[in-house]
Parts: structure tokens; C-alpha cells; sequence
């Protein structure tokens, strides 16, 4: 199999570009509305073919998030901010210190953000801190309830916000973890590591899962519909663990599918069918269907890694940015 | 570490990791840095928010947070702040020229430094240009004696500016300046008041730094002849021991030495890599900073590399040029070291 897939079916001419101008770190849909995240201040609307640019940080945007109905970012102005389908934005904190906002995360009516080791929740009900050992690597609300958890160095920290009495519960591995995951059913939680290896817990009973082999730090995973499997980056191959029955994938060996001589640089589970987009760091873009691995080109090897894909609920758009500020929505 | 690598350096955003023990001026240097018009920019990563008095954007705060690799190896540490600071200021790439890096007064200099050469993204868009240490005159022989992260920094610095000068007399400066060669004699001495000095001497060393190593032979320095006094480990004293070459002061630190490698005859790169790895893996522990530039057989270009404890990083630099004669040249400097072993296998190199 060659690299540039010339014999692979190709939708690639589908791909309606757009000029980000600079580092796409993430994507989101509002709607059927793509939203570029930039590296530096900007967020970038895409209403088919119509581009707005709105300037949302003083500075870097560290990091984002959507639940569909606005997208949340923090930046290293100290600033977490809150945009609408119409482009409109609204502060919804600052740090007194000016300190970086590192993560950010998002669930019904309430927000969540980290600066350092100070992990910041706002609900309706006002807003609670908690402190953990060490920098948050990573946050996300689990899919139901209203708890959160926070990756850090040694382990990951499962809190109840509205709960202050509750003292919150530690999930201990060592090693530094970052990027952290529930499984949509919640029955599980996954994160990314300073090493290239992923790590799981069960939640029910706190068993360990540990998923290894890979050649590069693992950045981006996404679940299939249903939760039945994880796809991931940092192997030449995209890489997807079977989480369909009651162990997940304790015991089992993951799906190799997608082989290249490049790394995937970011992946995204189609919403509704067993489809995989699988972003490598040459630029290559590939649909990958996960029961047998069959492929379609969605672009061909260009310029620098894809570090941004997601789709709209539907499944019927993909959009993609890369490294260098090229970006593209694919309609299928 | 291999041949192959295959990034160039030159596109890498160059990180200075300032050092010094508490008091010993570091916050002078880097509001000296931050203020003089120099026409460059910096971002800044400090251990104190707040103690700068320049308003930059890009003066970011870490915490300092030193994890292990879960190899469970202590060579093997990482900054994982820094990692995630990093990774914030490549966002804002084009704002800035240069990354300064402080750090507190007790730290140890090897997890910042390793940081550049185990996280892959870091490494990937930065390269550490130099460590540099300020050393307070009056107070560093205390601090060499009580303080072994003192000790630590004076070993692991490329830059040295030995400050407050004007706090003590011309002979006690000789003795410091004696004892820091007894440390670390391939960093490069400053003399300086209130941390005033150019900022070319301390920012943009690279090149220069591993240049030196091929040029400058300090005349105490000894290249394994005529070196027959004792200097084994069996003396409890906490002073070291002076001896005199050449009117220069010449102490040798009980625990801490460095030696330097040369050769004239091109390496053989196939035996070259496995014998350096394998040396680190069995004894990085005991090699606090090892660099040097080879000349392998049938090769064009220089190749550079520099390691800390475990961990190696390497590239081709340039090519040798007309006329340049073509050395090879590799210092070590670290604590109670098998130099024998290591001049052997050096030399066995050879191509």
C-alpha cells in the first residue's frame, strides 16, 4: 500500500478549502457551522463559504470546547469566554492573576476551567474551586451527573462540584496524565499520558486498563456511537480499542487499521456509523471504515499535520485544519 | 541519538535556562534582560510571578512541577510544566526570538535541561541554547560547600556570571574563580557587578559554546599526561585541594570532575553511537552534561551533540570547511566518573 493511496476511492475534490491563516488547534460545529479555533485569538465562522473572524483572546487560545450551542475557550489572557452561533462573546471569567487558562470544559449549564493546579466550576449555583496535587493536564464532565474529572501527575480526580462535602475521589497511576475522556455510556475513563500510552480506569470498581504500543504521544481520541470503541492518534496506524462489552478492552487487542508511513496527528469517530476520520501528519485525511478497514481519500498528503477535525451531529460534514492554517469542510 | 537525524537546529526557537542559588542575582539578570533595548523579544518563563517589574504579555509563571517518567528512572525527569508552558507559547510563535527559563535557587538544572530532549514536541520546535548560572562572589565557596544543588549549577553551565564582584577583593575572586574550574572548567567566566553584561555573551551561545570546546584549552587543564598528582576519593576534607600551573589556582572537587576527548583521526559513526549510547544507559547517573563535536570518516559535516545523564541529542551542524582542521572533541563533566573506561572506549572509536 503506497502512501498516497492512489488506488483508494477519493472524495477529496469535495473539499471546499478555507484560508484559516494560521495554527488550527481545534474545530467545532454550531449547527452545520464549522468553528476554527485558532492558535492566537481567533475564531473562525464558516457559514458555507462565508467567513467570520472573531477576535476572542488577547493572546493564545489554550484551549476549547462546544457542546454544541457555543464554544468555550481559555487563553493565556486569563480570560475564559463564551461565543454563540451569531459570533457574539461574553466573559465569563478572568483570572485576578492574569495566570493562563489551561483547560476548559463544558456540560449543560455550567462551565469549568483550570489554571494550574486551581480547578474553577460555575453553575447556577455560584462557582466552587478545588485544588489538585499538581497541574490539571486535562478536564471533561462525565456524560450524565454532574461530576468532573481532572487529569493530573499520578492520577486522575473525580469531583462533585455541588456536592462540597463529598471529598473528591483519586484514581491513582503513576506517571503524568493530560487529555482526559469519559466513555459517552460513563461507564469508563480514559486518559492520554506524558508517555505514549493511554490509561483506563473502570469506574465501577477502579481497574486499571493500559493501552500501549504507541510510537508518539497519543493527542486526540474519539469514541464510536454507542461507545463501543476508541479511536486514537499517535501510531502510524489509526489504532481503535474495542469498549463494546464489560471489560472494555481488558484482555483484547485493538483494531490496526490505516497503516502509513506517517503518524495520525488527530482522529474523529463519525457520530452515527462505524466510520473513523483519521488525520496524519502529512496531511493526509482518510475515512476508515472500522469493521474492515475499507478507506476512502478525503485529501491527499499536503503541507503540514491535520491538528483539528471534528464532525457536525448529523455526519454529513467533517471538517479539518492542519498545522500551518489550511482548512476545508467536506460535505458528504 | 543517531546519525540520522534529520531536523535541522536552525529553525528552533532558542531557550536560555537561567540558574543561580537564592540571592545570587538572577532577577537582576533577567529585569536587565527584559529592559535593555536590545530590539529582541523574549518570553519568559519565571518561578515567581510578580518579582519581574517589566510588563510583558509574555512573562508566563510555572510551578516547577518535576515528574518522573514512568520508567521510574530519576535520570529520566522532566519538567512537565514547562512542557505544557511550551506548548501555550507556540501558539503565539513569531511574537518572540528567544525563551528564557528561571528557575528556583534550589533547583536542579537536569530536568529542564532533559525536558528539551524527552518530550518530543517540545524538542521538535525548541532547542536549549546555553544553561546560564549566576554566582553570588561573596557567598558561593559556602554554598559549594553546603549546597549541592550550588554545586549542581556550576556544573551544569555552559554561561557563568560570577556577580557582586564589588562585595569582595581581587584574590578572593581568583580563589572562585579556581574553585568554579575545579567544578566546570569549559564554562565560559563572567566577572560582573549588579549582573551588568552584554547580553551577547549570555543569549544566542550555541554555536559559540560548543565551538570553544575545540579551542580554548585552559592551561590548568590536563589531557590525561603529566597529571600525577593524587587525586583519589579516600580525603574527607570539604575544600577540594589546591595545587598551582603556571600561576593559576587549580582545585580539584572531591566528587565533581570533567574531562575532555580528542581525537585528530576521523570516528567510525557505526561504532561511535552504540559505544555512547550504551555508556550513558550504564552511567548516565554519574554524567551530569556531556557534548562535543565528532568528525566521523567519509562524513562532510560536523556533527554535534549534547547529552544529560540518560539522554543524548545530536545532529549534523554544518560542513566542515576548507582548511578547518577536522577534530574531533567531546567533554564530560560529572560526579566521580569511570574516565579511564570512557577514554578507552572513546578511543576505540577510531575508524
Amino acid at each position: 500500500m503506497s502512501d498516497t493511496r492512489t488506488d483508494t476511492a477519493s472524495i477529496a475534490d469535495r473539499v471546499r478549502p478555507v484560508a484559516a491563516g494560521g495554527t488550527v488547534v481545534a474545530v467545532h460545529f454550531l449547527g452545520d457551522d464549522p468553528v476554527f479555533v485558532l492558535g492566537e485569538e481567533t475564531l473562525l465562522f464558516w457559514r458555507d463559504g462565508a467567513e467570520q473572524r472573531i477576535a476572542v483572546h488577547g493572546g493564545a487560545i489554550l484551549g476549547s470546547t462546544s457542546d454544541g450551542t457555543c464554544i468555550v475557550t481559555g487563553g493565556d489572557d486569563g480570560k475564559v469566554m463564551a461565543t454563540n452561533p451569531a459570533g457574539e462573546s461574553e466573559t465569563l471569567a478572568t483570572d485576578p492573576k492574569r495566570r493562563w487558562i489551561d483547560h476548559v470544559a463544558i456540560t449543560n449549564d455550567s462551565v469549568a476551567w483550570s489554571c494550574g493546579k486551581q480547578v474553577f466550576v460555575r453553575s447556577a449555583k455560584g462557582e466552587r474551586s478545588l485544588d489538585v496535587p499538581s497541574s490539571a493536564g486535562g478536564l471533561t464532565f462525565a456524560p450524565k451527573g454532574f461530576r468532573l474529572a481532572i487529569a493530573h501527575y499520578n492520577g486522575a480526580t473525580l469531583w462533585f462540584p455541588n456536592a462540597p462535602d463529598a471529598k473528591p475521589e483519586t484514581l491513582e497511576w503513576k506517571g503524568s496524565h493530560l487529555d482526559v475522556t469519559f466513555s459517552p455510556d460513563g461507564r469508563f475513563l480514559v486518559t492520554a499520558m506524558q508517555e505514549p500510552t493511554l490509561h483506563g480506569w473502570r469506574l465501577v470498581d477502579a481497574k486499571h486498563m493500559r493501552m500501549s504500543g504507541y510510537s508518539g504521544k497519543v493527542r486526540s481520541t474519539s469514541w464510536g456511537p454507542g461507545a463501543k470503541w476508541l479511536a486514537t492518534s499517535g501510531a502510524s496506524q489509526l489504532v481503535v480499542w474495542p469498549f463494546a462489552g464489560k471489560d472494555g478492552p481488558m484482555g483484547k487487542n485493538p483494531k490496526v487499521l490505516s497503516p502509513s508511513e506517517h503518524r495520525i496527528s488527530a482522529v474523529a469517530a463519525h457520530p452515527k456509523q462505524e466510520v473513523c476520520a483519521a488525520g496524519f501528519e502529512d496531511g493526509m485525511l482518510l475515512l476508515t471504515r472500522v469493521e474492515d478497514g475499507a478507506e476512502v481519500l478525503a485529501r491527499a498528503p499536503k503541507g503540514s499535520p491535520i491538528t483539528a477535525l471534528a464532525w457536525n451531529g448529523a455526519g454529513n460534514r467533517l471538517a479539518f485544519g492542519t498545522e500551518d492554517g489550511d482548512a476545508g469542510v467536506i460535505a458528504l | 541519538m543517531s546519525e540520522k537525524t534529520s531536523d535541522k537546529v536552525s529553525d528552533k526557537i532558542p531557550v536560555t535556562v537561567l540558574t543561580g542559588y537564592l540571592g545570587a542575582g538572577k532577577t537582576t539578570l533577567l529585569n536587565r534582560i527584559l529592559s535593555e533595548p536590545h530590539g529582541q523579544k523574549f518570553a519568559v518563563i519565571v518561578n515567581e510571578f510578580g518579582e519581574i517589574g517589566i510588563d510583558n504579555d509574555l512573562v508566563v509563571g510555572a510551578d516547577e512541577e518535576v515528574f518522573e517518567m514512568n520508567n521510574g528512572c530519576i535520570c529520566c525527569t522532566v519538567r512537565g510544566d514547562l512542557i505544557r508552558i511550551i506548548d501555550g507559547l507556540m501558539r503565539r510563535k513569531g511574537k518572540f526570538d528567544a525563551i528564557i527559563v528561571e528557575t528556583t535557587g534550589l533547583a536542579d538544572p537536569a530536568p529542564v535541561a532533559q525536558t528539551f530532549f524527552v518530550d518530543e514536541n517540545v524538542g521538535k520546535r525548541a532547542k536549549l541554547d546555553a544553561v546560564v548560572t549566576v554566582a553570588d562572589a561573596k557567598w558561593l565557596k559556602d554554598r559549594l560547600r553546603d549546597a549541592p544543588e550550588a554545586k549542581n549549577q556550576i556544573a551544569f553551565a555552559d554561561v557563568i556570571l560570577i556577580n557582586k564582584t564589588d562585595l569582595v577583593s581581587d584574590a578572593d575572586l581568583r580563589e572562585i574563580e579556581a574553585r568554579i574550574r575545579g567544578i566546570n572548567p569549559y564554562a565560559r567566566l563572567h566577572r560582573t557587578e549588579r549582573c551588568a553584561i552584554p547580553l551577547a555573551e549570555i543569549l544566542g551561545r550555541n554555536a559559540f559554546d560548543l565551538d570553544r570546546i575545540l579551542d580554548i584549552e585552559p592551561s590548568f587543564l590536563e589531557e590525561g599526561n603529566g597529571h600525577d598528582h593524587d587525586h583519589g576519593h579516600d580525603h574527607h576534607h570539604d575544600h577540594g585541594h589546591g595545587h598551582d600551573h603556571g600561576g593559576l589556582k587549580h582545585y580539584h572537587d572531591e566528587h565533581m570532575q570533567s574531562f575532555s576527548l580528542k581525537t585528530e583521526k576521523p570516528l567510525n559513526a557505526d561504532k561511535f553511537f552504540p559505544w555512547i549510547q550504551n555508556l550513558v544507559a550504564q552511567e548516565g547517573q554519574k554524567i551530569l552534561r556531556c557534548k562535543g563535536i565528532l568528525s566521523f570518516k567519509d562524513d562532510p559535516e560536523r556533527f554535534v551533540f549534547q547529552g544529560v545523564h540518560m539522554i543524548l541529542d545530536g545532529d549534523h551542524q554544518r560542513a566542515w570547511k576548507d582548511g578547518e582542521t577536522r577534530v574531533s572533541r567531546a567533554v564530560f563533566i560529572g560526579r566521580d566518573m569511570p574516565e579511564e573506561m570512557i577514554r578507552k572506549g572513546f578511543a576505540e572509536c577510531v575508524a
